[in-house]
């Protein structure tokens, strides 16, 4: 069993969240007709043996999507973050950084 | 080499069976060969024996990093069949099974391949028509499939859960006679042994490192035991494909790696003679039973990436309650061992058998978790493609630029998302 | 061997006599007492049959190295294969039976195998059984003879009537095995406020110490688990650790009812405990290995220790006259206890005689025979002598054909710390040359090894061992200077493992489950299977119901010796979970029979029934599928059902549509992104339906969007997709869209939902919801509008969209989950009065597909926009998501196939969903399209089909197109027409 630390709702089962994907892929904007760069981010991938940012969501939890670091070979867990970038600057404040469990 | 026989088996056992020969020789590397195969599973040797067999081309040689067969090749739950319905894949696994049907007299060795027959369950009248429409597709394509209603399938098989007051009660099933299962080991084992004989060295204990280009042309590989040179190099390492793909300059693939697991029961008297699969919703599990009795079976990809050879709790409970549900009297079966593979997911569940965008460098990958069925086709049509330098009308449909131009092998359906398929 | 029962001693409650079955005779025992102790007391030594050559076995461990006593427990449904005798316990009424024997293990027919041996050897399968000529069938033909011969018990084919539970736990620590070991690092960390599990496969705490059976052991027992418990600690007994998984989450099992007689009905049989510690200490002990030898596989050959667990703890004396063979100076405690005991002892010890231990014993008169080896046992169902050898200095065997009596030989070559455990998490174990064993390598997980279990076999040692590990545990950052603790004993063990004398050929087994013997790994190394795992595979070692521990060792040690290397580089292996095997059942606990999925009910569950409606399985849901009157068959039922809506008026559950609620200043720019088509200019109280593509460009689902106020919009999709789209939409907010700002929620369960159509649906909810005006003006076609219905005293806030799935004039009508059930009835009263009538999943299909509207069986994950007719839906003018790879070449080729609508030739014949579309003359191969759905249109008065087919209409036009369904056997010629096959021009709908 994958723990992962949510940073709303704690250290939880990884069978709480959806596995999304590849957390490294960049999406081109919408506004880029470039089929390339589409196919790139749709259907190329890393895939590495190692370090690997992907991304979780926290399906029967607080349903917010996570950055999380894990290691593909041996499984352990590194930093994790939520992806949006307004939802980690909020989780920072003081007031709200506190976990609960 | 002795070939195998009942006399030989009478022969060696009046004597202490104290003369048998190595089933295959244990080579060293020479500095060149005419072919490299990288990835000594079902796949790698396939390849080199029909490269030798069909093609002409003995100067070959399996280069494998630890022991022969030790990958997917001897971790899956070795169900063969051809219930394909996309073509470029129909055609491809029927071929395959063609091929499984002779193979223990081509290799002499048996590979225990038995048409025990597989039966795919439907519980609701909208999967049954898809499924329909699959075996349909077989039907006109020349290949047995078959509709079994409850009835009938209660005569086949009478202790599945056929309870009204099972959570789906099951309706019927789509049926392929000539599926059935092999022996996985057999089959790594047969196809290492005829290779062998027909002059290919098979290398273990010997990683591949880096690839040698000069011109934009491969000349050969790096590897633990000293650069080796070849006129082509093919690549048939499931679940490592990344990672050679990388050094050998090929870039980002559309692949990704993730885990299966595999379990087997105790050995328990004969209990089931088919191979039975379900698929409905998020439930997948497939069963059969071994020539020693265990009860083999599995469901779902754990989900995540992985390059772990293990597996996690929540799949047991997962495929445990969809052998359960299907088949109660499992309960006091016992799991006697669990493991786990590591797959290449391809983005839409089918293959890749292919030359690359560099010279030279062959790619045999992506298939995800059909790999043990397709082993004879695979290296049937890797050798075509690599000794031609262009793929057999059989694999023409298995590249890797498909996704570029849109023409996906979905079966499924699920879009490019390697883990639902 | 005839085992007997010592007149006193053991931890058995000599009180407490129970009479059980085995293969019908009845066998008494007592309380304390497992299959096989009370077997052995009672004189039974063929308890079972070997795997291939049905050869006699005898017990021969005392535990879950057990791989000959394997029984058959219980009756009927309740049966189970395989049980090993020497861990469940007996009560009264339990019915055992020996296995893989006919007529039973005494007499079994099936030895007759033991005569073509030579010829079974490993790998023997592979060479032969091909036959002379093409395909399967005479490799069939054998195997069909070789599956009956193979597998061990017969299990039930009846439903398991058992219960189980899985229940979760979290603990500071977890320490698995309550040996000395095992119990003081439990007692240590509770006292010093830790919370611990200890776990226990057996069911009495003290591992090693039971099988001594004295004062001062029992006290110590007794005395830790009191002070666990005191302490909180909690003390699982009966419960096997099976594997340890990521983030040091353990699988245990518990056996909760299989040792009563008559447990209480709500207990489950097992129980399946996922525990999440933050550090485990293994204290799983070691496992004594046996030796190779001739014919050691003869009932009454045993392991060493086995002999005096079965004496010290249950009292049981395996026979009169005792052989103890070893290497080692763990023996000497065994062999003294049973001397004591009374029995007659000889031990053979490979070594000189120039130990401690060894002199003790020789001080009290044990009878020691020193450099001295087994060669190979006498007797054929039993032990009836064996014959000895003289080892030199250099390990070389010498027989001068000198035979000893004996009726039971006890054989150790050393001990094997379990590691299986850590061998889940990846760590590979390494050799320890002093104690001739494996042991766990380094791991940087927070798991301790003690005791036994890492190579400490003295009783100091191993507490020794729980202190440091507890040390490091309570004190993390501060490393003693530790004092070296002691492994083994004093003096190192001997390497033996098998005995091979030259020019004799012995039959030394090493799995004597799977009868390999030592020639098999000669066999296996000459063929070249000589990789550790290529052995196993070739030659079957180590994949028995034991999973090697009777043998790997020796196997190893043999094929090391033919590869003329040393074990260490050989390597071992890897141990796969579970530890010991692990029922089914469990793993799944409640997740079975009916509970084997969710169950999701709409709010208007109830009323569907008591209409009479046959439900259907739409993903989690149950829905309504038709309404049967008067004995209808399901096609009567919806054929008048589809009638009834084109002529007056039906309503449908649509509750289980997916709904979002899509909030937000840029929600409409959200909107614009996602779907093909423009929202931007959609005006609040209008609704829009619109259609959403994946990243590659196909369908992934549709549905309709409603503007409630300038930043709220009111989604719903289909019911497959509500979950997906729901999350798909969350992730792109959170991800590639952060710059929105926009709040989704699935709000799918708070709103019920109701869909009324045809011609009187306007004077149907006219008169049930006079709060709204209904009129074409005031409502026109994709109008919203919100009110309120006062009913029964309660005021019932509901919002209602003109929206047609169904092609005829029709509401959906939303009201809160809770009020769903109320306002059905309400409404079908309504309806019941214009003549109409609730129409159900397979009516709804039929005025679907009259229409040409699509659902999840023509968008089936690989439909494009141009094949399902909706590519001038598609904004040219804003990019949205999939905008970009749907127009990839092969996606946009004309020839793709398209919907159509299909009719029959012969407009009395009727086809299949999921047939075929050829062309004449060209029946074969993948065909050009397709049929995605079949009907019987009470409008058209025929079957009529929807499905794809290259080209599309336009290209099908006054051709004949042939319905292949060879699946069920007919071949029909049909036409292809327009999806829209009734009323295209959607007149019913606007008016």
């Amino acid at each position: 069993m994958l723990r992962l630390e949510c940073p709303v709702c704690g250290l939880r089962d990884h069978d709480e969240f959806t596995y999304l994907e590849d957390g490294s892929i960049t999406y081109p904007k919408l506004a880029n007709e470039n089929q390339d760069d589409w196919f790139n981010a749709v259907y190329l991938r890393e895939n590495p043996r190692g370090r690997h940012i992907e991304k979780w969501h926290h399906t029967f939890g607080c349903r917010t999507v996570l950055l999380v670091e894990r290691d593909t070979l041996t499984h352990v867990i590194g930093k994790i973050k939520p992806a949006h970038p307004k939802i980690a600057a909020a989780l920072k404040q003081p007031a709200t950084a506190k976990k609960r469990s | 080499m002795a070939r195998y026989s009942a006399w030989q088996i009478l022969k060696q056992g009046l004597t202490g069976n104290k003369s048998w020969d190595p089933a295959w020789r244990d080579a060293s590397p020479k500095s060149s060969y005419d072919v490299i195969i990288i990835g000594g599973g079902g796949h790698g040797l396939a390849t080199a024996y029909y490269l030798a067999k069909n093609h002409g081309i003995f100067n070959v040689a399996v280069i494998e990093k630890g022991w022969i067969g030790g990958g997917n090749a001897g971790r899956n739950t070795t169900i063969v069949r051809s219930n394909y319905f996309m073509e470029g894949n129909t055609e491809f696994y029927e071929h395959s099974l063609k091929l499984w049907e002779n193979l223990s007299q081509e290799l002499n060795y048996n590979v225990m391949f038995s048409q025990r027959g597989h039966l795919n369950l439907f519980f609701t009248p909208g999967q049954r028509d898809a499924m329909i429409r699959k075996y349909n597709i077989m039907r006109l394509n020349g290949i047995d499939g078959e509709l079994l209603d409850r009835d009938q399938l209660i005569s086949k098989v009478p202790h599945l859960n056929y309870s009204q007051e099972a959570r789906l009660p099951i309706l019927g099933a789509l049926y392929q006679g000539r599926a059935g299962t092999a022996r996985h080991d057999a089959v790594n084992w047969g196809f290492a042994r005829a290779a062998s004989n027909l002059g290919v060295d098979i290398i273990q204990n010997c990683e591949v490192t880096g690839f040698i280009s000069t011109g934009g042309r491969l000349v050969g590989v790096e590897t633990s035991c000293g650069e080796i040179r070849a006129e082509k190099v093919g690549m048939a390492v499931a679940g490592s494909t990344s990672l050679l793909a990388h050094k050998a300059g090929l870039g980002r693939l559309p692949i990704e790696s993730h885990k299966l697991q595999a379990f087997v029961s105790e050995p328990i008297k004969p209990f089931l003679d088919s191979v039975v699969v379900y698929g409905v919703g998020h439930g997948h599990f497939y069963i059969s039973q071994s020539d020693k009795g265990g009860m083999v079976f599995g469901g779902n990809l754990d989900g995540y990436n992985s390059y772990a050879q293990k597996g996690n709790l929540p799949l047991y409970s997962d495929v445990a309650s969809c052998a359960m549900n299907m088949m109660p009297a499992l309960g006091r079966v016992k799991l006697l061992r669990q493991w786990a593979g590591i797959m290449d997911m391809s983005m839409d569940g089918s293959p890749f058998i292919t030359k690359t965008d560099l010279d030279g460098l062959y790619l045999n990958a992506g298939w995800c978790y059909g790999g043990f069925k397709a082993t004879p086709a695979s290296g049937w049509c890797f050798a075509h493609t690599i000794a031609h330098d262009a793929p057999h009308d059989v694999n023409k449909l298995l590249t890797l630029d498909r996704y570029k131009t849109g023409h996906m092998l979905d079966e499924s359906g699920h879009g490019p998302y390697p883990k639902s398929h | 061997m005839t085992g007997s029962r010592f007149a006193s001693g053991g931890l058995i409650d000599r009180k407490k006599p129970i009479t059980f079955q085995y293969d019908g005779m009845p066998v008494q025992g007592f309380a304390g007492d497992t299959i096989a102790s009370a077997l052995m007391a009672s004189g039974h030594q063929i308890v079972g049959r070997s795997f291939k050559y049905h050869r006699p076995r005898g017990i021969n461990s005392a535990g879950p190295e057990e791989s000959g006593a394997l029984f058959t427990v219980g009756d009927n449904a309740n049966r189970t294969p395989n049980v090993k005798g020497t861990i469940a316990e007996i009560h009264d009424g339990l019915i055992v039976r020996s296995q893989n024997a006919f007529p039973n293990v005494r007499y079994d027919l099936g030895a007759v195998n033991s005569l073509i041996a030579p010829f079974l050897t490993a790998g023997f399968y592979y060479k032969t059984f091909v036959g002379p000529f093409s395909g399967t069938r005479f490799w069939m033909i054998f195997e069909y003879f070789i599956r009956k011969a193979a597998g061990l018990g017969v299990a039930s084919r009846d439903a398991d009537p058992a219960t189980y539970d899985i229940a979760h736990h979290h603990c500071d620590i977890l320490v698995v095995g309550a040996g000395p070991s095992g119990l003081w690092t439990a007692v240590q960390l509770a006292e010093a406020g830790q919370s611990v599990m200890l776990v226990e496969q057996d069911f009495a705490c003290g591992g090693q110490l039971l099988s001594r059976n004295n004062a001062r052991d029992a006290a110590f027992i007794a005395e830790m688990q009191s002070r666990l418990t005191r302490a909180g600690g909690q003390i699982m007994i009966r419960t096997t650790a099976f594997g340890l998984y990521d983030g040091l989450v353990t699988g245990l099992v518990e056996r909760v009812t299989d040792h009563l007689s008559a447990p209480h009905e709500s207990l489950p049989r097992e129980i399946f405990h996922i525990v999440r510690p933050q550090q485990i200490v293994l204290a799983s002990g070691a496992l004594e290995r046996g030796l190779a030898f001739g014919n050691n596989d003869r009932p009454g050959v045993m392991l060493a220790h086995a002999i005096a667990r079965y004496a010290g703890r249950f009292g049981v004396s395996a026979g009169q006259s005792c052989i103890m063979a070893t290497s080692h100076d763990g023996t000497y405690d065994d062999a003294l206890q049973l001397a004591e005991a009374g029995m007659k002892i000889c031990v053979l010890d490979a070594r000189p005689c120039y130990t401690d231990a060894q002199e003790a014993a020789k001080r009290v008169g044990l009878d020691i025979m020193f450099e001295t080896v087994p060669v190979q046992v006498a007797g054929g169902r039993g032990v009836a002598g064996l014959e000895v050898g003289m080892c030199d200095s250099d390990g070389l065997v010498h027989s001068d054909n000198r035979m000893i009596g004996a009726d039971v030989i006890g054989m150790s070559g050393g001990y094997s710390p379990v590691v299986n455990l850590l061998s889940h998490r990846g760590v590979k174990p390494v050799w320890d040359a002093d104690i001739q064993a494996f042991r766990s390598g380094p791991t940087t997980e927070a798991i301790h090894v003690v005791g036994s279990a890492d190579g400490f076999y003295d009783n100091e040692a191993c507490l020794a061992s729980a202190d440091v590990a507890v040390s490091h545990i309570l004190r993390p950052r501060r490393r003693d200077a530790e004092t070296e603790i002691f492994r083994g004993w004093q003096t190192p063990a001997m390497p033996l493992f098998e005995i091979n004398i030259q020019g004799r050929s012995l039959k030394s087994f090493i799995d004597p489950q799977h009868d390999v013997t030592t020639a098999d790994i000669r066999q296996a190394h000459s063929e070249g299977f000589v990789s550790v795992e290529h052995m196993k595979r070739y030659t079957t070692l180590g994949m028995a119901t034991d999973q090697g521990r009777m043998g790997n060792i020796l196997g190893l040690a043999t094929m090391a010796e033919a590869r003329n290397m040393p074990i260490a580089e050989s390597g071992i292996t890897t141990f796969r979970p579970p530890f010991t095997p692990v029922s089914i059942g469990v793993l799944a606990g409640r997740s079975s029979g009916s509970d084997w999925w969710p169950t999701r009910r709409t709010p208007m569950h109830d009323a569907h029934l008591a209409t009479g409606a046959v439900m259907m399985d739409v993903g989690y849901w149950k829905r309504a599928w038709y309404y049967p009157q008067n004995g209808e068959t399901m096609d009567e039922a919806y054929i008048r059902e589809a009638a009834i809506v084109r002529q007056t008026v039906g309503m449908v559950d649509v509750s289980t549509l997916g709904k979002i609620a899509i909030q937000g200043p840029d929600a409409t720019e959200f909107l614009n992104q996602i779907y093909i088509n423009a929202f931007a200019k959609l005006p609040v109280g209008k609704a829009r339906y619109g259609i959403m593509l994946r990243d590659d460009g196909h369908v992934m689902d549709d549905g309709t969007t409603w503007r409630l106020s300038d930043d709220e919009y009111f989604m719903t999709t289909t019911t497959a997709q509500a979950g997906p789209v729901m999350l798909f939409l969350e992730e792109l907010l959170q991800t590639r869209m952060t710059n929105l700002e926009v709040h989704v929620s699935s709000v799918s369960d708070y709103w019920a939902g109701i869909a009324v159509a045809g011609p009187l649906a306007r004077q149907v909810l006219t008169g049930a919801l006079p709060a709204l005006d209904w009129s074409n003006n005031a409502f026109p076609f994709m109008g919203v509008q919100s009110a309120e219905l006062k009913l029964g005293g309660a005021v019932i806030p509901f919002r209602a969209a003109r929206i047609s799935f169904s092609g005829e004039r029709a509401w959906e009508i939303y009201v809160p989950a809770d009020f769903g059930n109320a306002v059905w009835v309400h409404l079908a009263e309504h309806v019941a009065l214009a003549g109409g009538s609730p129409y159900g999943m397979e009516s709804l299909g039929t005025l679907r597909i009259e229409k040409g509207h699509v659902t999840g069986a023509e968008l089936d994950g690989r439909v494009t926009l141009e094949d399902a007719g909706f590519a001038k839906m598609a904004s040219k003018t804003k990019p949205y998501i999939g905008s970009v790879l749907r127009k990839r070449s092969g996606l946009m080729d004309e020839s793709r196939p398209r919907l159509v609508g299909i009719f029959p030739k012969e407009k009395n014949k009727s086809f299949g969903t999921g047939a075929i579309l050829c062309e004449p003359g060209a029946v074969s191969g993948f065909g050009k399209g397709w049929v995605t759905a079949v009907t019987h249109s009470p409008a058209l008065g025929h079957w009529i089909g929807l499905g794809f087919v290259s080209g599309g209409y336009e290209a099908w036009k006054g051709k004949t197109v042939m319905i292949a369904d060879p699946v069920r056997g007919a071949t029909i010629e049909g036409e292809i027409v327009s999806p829209h096959m009734f009323d295209p021009d959607g007149g019913r709908q606007n008016g």
